[in-house]
């Protein structure tokens, strides 16, 4: 084999994301009426044999294409996390595009690409990859959150994104420029050999201290933390629901082991520079994300600040660093990622004389009429608020475990008392479900991948406590691939 | 039969059977009564169940019986792992039997989602006797925290006009403090590296790290007991909670912060504990005397007894912090028959508000010439809430006072003044809703009790009863691990086996 060859062999579910996205790019073209109809299955298939290939390659770790791309345990964990979900994701998509009139089939395959940048993020080994990654990501999904044209407010959002984006992509750049320049490289190996604390190793230039920064809070933007979130609440409300079921998801996870990569390997050592900025932005997602959610009334806003909360809450693990840090994070994300998915599984049911509806008090006696659909979205919201024994308690649990190891018992305090306010807008969705005289019934529609996701998404999380086992072990194989 | 897991047996019986409703289809008309059935026989089982597991304990033995452990949250160490001694003994008896009676009690009285309601009793049913019987902290925790999820539903579905606003307050301020219990809980792993309860109970904390874990504990089991002035959730949720709501909240979620405050914070932190006694003894005062007082001025009867749930309470965690061996003896003594006698209070206020649906005592009067047979178990149970001799709630009143009069003269003396207070509600309500004239025209032609409701109050009557009159039988099992607990908590105290 060439040496070529062998660079391929990590790559391999990219590589095939990649081809697969162009060859059903071209079948799109050549079937204009169905397309979508014919597209859509393929992207989820070939999404789930990527998670496949994933599973089934060596996990070395290898490094391939110069240096620029790794492939580890901790990235198999995070591939397989991010292919499944972006696959639920896409599954979720059709039926509520063809209603809405935006049957086109360059949509799973733009969901296609944008996992396919998710995929190379959680490899990146350089800042290049890195930057590429991310693009290739941010690029698709700008078009997704514009996907409606014919409506303003999808518009507005998709504008909103990718202004606001662009800016976040301009602040890593720079920062990565900035890195560069002062210690003149853009290789994680290298500069975690030549950074190293210790006797006769060379400080930190401050420059690149600066340029850090500038890449944390590009990073920051892409995970909706606070202080750079103000885009999210938007393009969530503003985005087609299943495009917002997809933001929620995979990129979450995509971001996430972005910079858990970044900051354990190749500024691992320098956690004393990063830790208070990563501390700092913790606890003011996790403030913001509790008191803003309390006044909402659209679902999907609600589901935003919900979100700004978890990454908050993620970030509790991330400051807490060592491998109780970061397998507390991939198992908080992984369990964030099935709670969020069946909670938009949920919202995609929420129809009334064939119009899609987002407002919360359309829930009103859901558990009259969908018995079903309310106790899955009650043991969701349950589990959003990290109530044992539901497995969003136990996401928590890891997180502020670590937080309290590394010493860091304030932040666990500020993240327990924010809960128990984020507590009450889980509980205000449980209380007009169940409690308030009951609205006009959803149309009743045939779903099953709705049905079937919601359902699942409710059972994993109310069943997790029986199995732990499974998610556990490979979050710690995979926290210990990072930090050998 | 020994090899059986009778623990978990007991435990998750009623989950299965709530799963089991879940699956239930049909007419409404039938699939209420098939979810009746199911939970009366599931109820029925796990308390028989619970029986073996008190005919097989073993009295004489001071440590855990039945354990069983096996690997749960791989990576922190923490085991599924539970067990019994003397203390938790009683209180699963205490859970299984109030399932049962509460669901025999509500057979005819809720209507409404009839389903719903039985599984939620279930599951709740779950989670209770899971307190009482983990063993690991992180399990506590989550049976403990998990219990609020099917009481949010009991009182925000099926409870009174204000029900949305104690729904809420009960979840949200109860939840407050448990997640400070969190904090400490997690602190105590980094410290020692374990989870388990008897391995915690022997870990030596640092006597300042040990006041900070105390005021965490504190924060959620105070809460939970409640002492004041942290009571204020307990009214509301008693009030417009359906009638089992409120037996099962004051029968036993209130007795999980004293369980709590006995199985953490007395022997993980004694020192600590030795410390904070002067403010737990001037906040359970201060229970004791103002809740009375507001007892009195109540014109609701469910929020009276709340009120007077607040002052026994108050009377438990006394007994607690005193610590010696009658102290603590009583108030497990007082926290069982408190179960007993609130239980049966809210279901007897519960049994004539089916009939006229008012809880003002004004709505009433003259009760006596048409319901005789309610009368008299009315009677029992006031007199034994007052502490009558021969009733349950003379013994744990009687050995609380005892054992706290030689630590505290004054505490003894003005606990015992808020008791006569006790008496003076208590009696006086009584005189209000069954004496008098009948003369109120609603009255004329109310029922004496059903034949579930008789049957509901029987095994209260006779536990009552047989506490106050041979209380060895429940003070026997418990006296090897109270003696444990002491020798851990006060080195060389005097040991209740051998008096």
């Amino acid at each position: 084999m060439t040496a070529a060859m062998t660079d391929l062999v990590p790559a391999l579910p990219e590589v095939f994301l990649f081809v697969a996205g162009l060859v059903l790019l071209f079948l799109g073209v050549f079937r204009e009426r169905d397309g979508l109809a014919i597209v859509n299955p393929l992207v989820v298939l070939t999404l789930l044999v990527a998670a496949v290939l994933t599973i089934g390659i060596d996990k070395g770790p290898v490094v391939a294409f110069d240096g620029h791309f790794v492939f580890d345990g901790f990235a198999a964990f995070l591939k397989v996390l991010i292919y499944v979900s972006a696959a639920l994701g896409v599954m979720m998509a059709p039926a509520y595009l063809a209603d809405e009139r935006m049957g086109r089939f360059e949509f799973p395959v733009l969901a296609l690409f944008a996992t396919l940048g998710m995929g190379m993020m959680v490899s990146a080994n350089s800042l290049l990859a890195l930057y590429m990654g991310l693009e290739l990501q941010s690029l698709s999904l700008y078009v997704m959150a514009a996907f409606q044209r014919d409506s303003t407010r999808a518009s507005e959002a998709g504008l909103k994104y990718f202004v606001l984006g662009a800016l976040a992509s301009g602040m890593l750049l720079y920062g990565a420029s900035l890195v560069y320049g002062f210690t003149g490289t853009l290789s994680f190996e290298v500069l975690a050999r030549r950074f190293l604390v210790g006797e006769g190793a060379a400080g930190l230039p401050a420059g690149a201290v600066v340029g850090l920064v500038f890449v944390i809070a590009g990073m920051a933007f892409k995970l909706s933390a606070v202080p750079f979130h103000m885009w999210t609440p938007d393009v969530y409300e503003g985005a087609p629901t299943p495009v917002t079921a997809f933001f929620a998801a995979a990129p979450k996870v995509a971001a996430m082991g972005l910079v858990l990569r970044l900051l354990f390997q190749p500024f691992g050592d320098w956690a004393a520079q990063w830790q208070q900025v990563i501390v700092l932005v913790s606890v003011a997602s996790m403030i913001l994300g509790a008191f803003a959610a309390i006044g909402q009334t659209n679902i999907k806003r609600l589901m935003a600040y919900s979100a700004i909360g978890h990454v908050g809450y993620a970030l509790v693990g991330v400051a807490a660093g060592g491998v109780a840090g970061v397998n507390a994070v991939l198992v908080y994300m992984a369990i964030y990622v099935v709670m969020t998915l069946g909670t938009f599984a949920c919202i995609l049911l929420m129809r009334r004389h064939g119009r899609y509806v987002e407002g919360i008090a359309d829930l009103a006696g859901l558990s009259r009429s969908r018995p079903g659909m309310a106790l899955a979205l009650g043991i969701l919201m349950f589990s959003l608020a990290g109530i044992p024994p539901a497995a969003g308690f136990f996401g928590k649990l890891y997180v502020f475990l670590a937080a309290v190891d590394a010493g860091l018992v304030w932040l666990a305090l500020v993240g327990v008392l924010t809960s128990v306010v984020g507590a009450y807008y889980y509980l205000r969705i449980v209380k007009i479900m169940y409690f308030d005289e009951p609205a006009e019934a959803f149309d009743s529609m045939a779903r099953p991948e709705l049905h079937g996701i919601a359902v699942l998404a409710a059972v994993l999380v109310a069943g997790f406590l029986l199995l732990p086992g499974p998610l556990l072990s490979s979050a710690e194989a995979a926290a210990r691939a990072l930090l050998p | 039969m020994s090899d059986w897991p009778l623990l978990s047996l007991v435990t998750f019986l009623p989950l299965v059977g709530a799963a089991f409703i879940l699956f239930i289809r049909g007419e409404p008309e039938i699939v209420a009564q098939n979810s009746r059935s199911v939970a009366l026989w599931t109820a029925l089982v796990t308390f028989l169940l619970s029986i073996l597991v008190w005919a097989n304990f073993d009295p004489a033995q001071p440590g855990f019986q039945m354990v069983e452990k096996s690997p749960w949250l791989l990576g922190l160490g923490v085991n599924y792992y539970v067990g019994v001694d003397g203390i938790s003994l009683w209180f699963v008896l205490l859970s299984t039997l109030l399932t049962l009676i509460c669901i025999i009690g509500s057979w005819h009285s809720v209507q409404e989602r009839v389903k719903e309601y039985m599984i939620a009793f279930l599951v709740m049913t779950t989670l209770m006797v899971g307190v009482f019987v983990a063993l690991d902290i992180v399990l506590f925790y989550i049976f403990f925290e998990g219990i609020l999820i099917p009481m949010y539903l009991i009182i925000g579905i099926w409870g009174g006009p204000r029900r949305i606003y104690a729904a809420f307050k009960f979840f949200l301020y109860t939840l407050a403090g448990s997640v400070l219990f969190l904090i400490a809980i997690l602190v105590m792993y980094f410290e020692t590296g374990t989870t388990e309860i008897p391995r915690l109970m022997t870990a030596d904390f640092d006597p300042s790290l040990q006041r900070w874990l105390w005021l965490a504990m504190f924060a959620s089991f105070a809460v939970k007991m409640p002492m004041w002035p942290f009571h204020t959730w307990l009214p509301d949720a008693h009030v417009e909670a359906p009638t089992a709501g409120s037996v099962v909240l004051a029968g036993i979620l209130l007795k999980v912060g004293g369980y709590a405050f006995l199985r953490f914070s007395l022997p993980m932190l004694p020192e600590a504990s030795e410390y904070f006694a002067p403010l737990v003894f001037a906040l359970s005062v201060i229970a004791i005397i103002y809740t009375s007082l507001v007892a009195l001025a109540q014109t609701d009867m469910k929020k009276l007894i709340a009120y007077s749930s607040v002052a026994h309470m108050g009377i438990v965690t006394i007994g607690i912090f005193t610590p010696n061996a009658l102290g603590i003896a009583g108030s497990i003594i007082m926290m069982l028959s408190h179960g007993l006698v609130s239980a049966a209070l809210f279901m007897v206020v519960g049994v004539v508000y089916d009939r006229i649906h008012s809880r003002e005592i004004a709505a009433y009067g003259g009760l006596a010439e048409r319901m005789p047979v309610y009368a008299t178990v009315f009677m029992l149970f006031m007199l034994a809430s007052v502490g009558l001799p021969g009733t349950s709630g003379f013994v744990g009143e009687i050995l609380v006072i005892v054992g706290v009069f030689s630590v505290n003269g004054w505490v003894a003396l003005l606990a015992a003044s808020g008791m006569i207070l006790g008496a003076a509600y208590m009696l006086w309500l009584y005189r209000r809703v069954i004496f008098g004239a009948l003369t109120k025209d609603s009255l004329k032609a109310i029922r004496d009790m059903r034949a579930n409701e008789v049957i509901a109050f029987a095994p209260l009557v006779v536990l009552v009863l047989l506490m106050g009159i041979y209380p060895q039988f429940f003070l026997d099992p418990m006296a090897a691990s109270i003696d444990q607990l002491l020798a851990r908590t006060v080195p060389g105290a005097e040991q209740l086996a051998m008096q």
